[in-house]
């Protein structure tokens, strides 16, 4: 075995080349390593549907979906995600229809000011596809990442619940 | 968060040679403790490793019959894994206890064994920590310290380990893989992490150049009777006052095998083999595990704010006990669902 050892991708200059997948459309950029997703999405891109809670991984409001899972992008460096398939709350709808957790969310009346919202229902699309809720307890613990500080917590339940049941009657 | 260069490595070995190669640099995973601690500025590296793609990921089999988990694979993916649910529920219930759904799905196993204390005045880089700047003092002993040890303290330093993962791994003798600069080693989990004493700024007996590999569960995962009881402030999202991991071996009404580990209360998963030894061969009753939790909480101290944890954490211990017994007499396995909240 007298080939090199792989080198390492390593950055010295202080940016670096990154592409995403951003809600289906690759992305090229060039990012510090110290960009945050959040900041990278607001910042530089103006997608601000991704709302700044906390900044600290404490609140959810931040939340967005990275190759289909639920994290948050306050605590997520960009140039990590290099390749990955990044979800926010403007990619959920199809043309002018609203994603059914989107629809749900405005029939129950599941917000008074909105903030948290686009974290709540990213948050919700995930649970939904994880499959693990079957009870309204089970919402209740796999929802406790995003905070309303409007306690609008009913509503959002409820909201989940009937996408969750109607998901469930349609894979019948 | 101070500015700092970034190296993304494939293998192993590089990973350790790079770590090496840079007293200030530090690893990355699935950075839900690091960021944070870099953006209150704890944490200062001018250089960050990012191991996410090695390939520490998978969840496999042991020639001896246990359970290898890859330091790498999520907290999430590791809850949900089928084996372990099977084989090892006491663990799943444990990290399902902890964090959020999305922190779950970033954190990755040794990060969360390498997490730091959440005790406020390490954070706050406005006052002395003896954790953070070794020698300027601890306020949280005649301070604010609702959250933290009753066990194992000392004058240096009162802050607890914040996992519920670790108090399930303490209770199963889970073994730590590493690999550094010489080669590869096996830590038992109960000398992986320490107690503060005169170094509190050390959390663990993991090398500075050293890589958490795997994490191996012995074969006896004690699925038919366990419970993991979490006490906290809110029913979810919220860090333990005081948890329990019990698991027991049963032969009729009688205890063959006990294991007891506590979270909340000490600067590490707390056991004490003495005290959980008093059940071997005993009946299960509630005055024998009052008995077991009179021992544990031998010498336990409390501080101005935090004397509670010391009955708190004995009832905890007997309930706990109550729950790993019941579920196989009652038939129910769902039982155990309670276990995860206090109600």
């Amino acid at each position: 075995m007298n080939e090199p050892a792989p080198r390492a991708l390593t950055t010295l200059a202080s940016k670096t080349a990154i592409t995403l997948t951003l809600n289906g459309s690759d992305t090229q950029l060039e990012v510090e390593p110290w960009t945050t997703l959040l900041d990278l999405l607001r910042e530089r891109l103006d997608m601000t549907g991704t709302k700044k809670g906390c900044d600290h991984g404490q609140c959810g409001a931040c939340t967005v979906l990275v190759n289909g899972k639920r994290v948050l992008s306050c605590l997520t460096l960009a140039i990590m995600q290099d390749g990955a398939a990044i979800t926010t709350i403007e990619g959920l709808c199809t043309g002018d229809t609203l994603h059914a957790m989107q629809q749900a969310f405005i029939e129950h009346d599941a917000l008074q000011c909105g903030y948290c919202t686009p974290g709540q229902i990213c948050s919700a699309v995930a649970l939904i596809a994880e499959g693990k809720a079957r009870t309204r307890d089970d919402i209740r613990e796999l929802m406790s990442g995003n905070l309303c500080r409007c306690g609008a917590y009913p509503n959002i339940i409820a909201a989940i619940e009937q996408v969750m049941q109607r998901a469930e009657q349609q894979s019948r | 968060m101070i500015n700092f260069s970034y190296v993304r490595t494939t293998d192993v070995s590089e990973a350790v040679r790079e770590i090496a190669l840079d007293p200030s640099a530090r690893f990355i995973a699935g950075g839900t403790n690091i960021i944070d601690l870099m953006k209150e500025n704890v944490a200062r590296p001018t250089r960050l490793i990012d191991i996410t793609r090695l390939p520490l990921n998978r969840i496999e089999d042991t020639p001896d019959g246990g359970l290898r988990l890859g330091a790498l694979c999520t907290n999430a993916d590791t809850a949900y894994d089928d084996q372990v649910q099977r084989r090892y529920p006491l663990l799943s219930k444990a990290i399902l206890a902890g964090a959020s759904a999305q922190l779950r799905n970033m954190a990755t196993n040794g990060g969360n064994l390498l997490q730091r204390t959440r005790c406020y005045y390490f954070y706050d880089t406005g006052t002395p920590c003896n954790k953070r700047e070794p020698g300027s003092g601890c306020p949280a002993i005649s301070g604010l310290n609702r959250l933290h040890a009753v066990l194992g303290a000392s004058e240096h330093c009162i802050a607890v380990h914040p996992s519920d993962m670790c108090v399930a791994l303490a209770a199963l003798q889970a073994i730590v893989r590493v690999q550094g600069p010489q080669g590869e080693r096996a830590i038992p989990y109960a000398e992986f992490q320490r107690l503060p004493g005169d170094t509190p700024q050390i959390d663990n007996n993991l090398g500075r150049e050293e890589i958490i590999t795997a994490i191996d569960l012995p074969a006896q995962g004690y699925p038919d009777h366990y419970a993991y009881l979490k006490v906290r402030d809110r029913t979810s999202y919220a860090f333990a006052l005081v948890s329990v991991a019990a698991a027991l071996e049963m032969d009729g009404d009688t205890i063959r095998d006990a294991r007891i580990a506590l979270g909340g209360v000490a600067h590490k998963p707390w056991r004490d083999n003495d005290a959980e030894a008093l059940l071997i061969g005993q009946a299960a009753t509630d005055q024998n595990f009052r008995c077991v939790a009179d021992a544990y909480m031998r010498g336990a101290r409390g501080y101005a704010h935090n004397t509670f944890k010391i009955e708190l954490a004995k009832l905890a211990i007997v309930r706990a006990l109550v729950q790993a017994v019941r579920m196989e007499r009652n038939g129910d396995k769902q039982l155990h669902r309670t276990t995860t909240e206090p109600r």
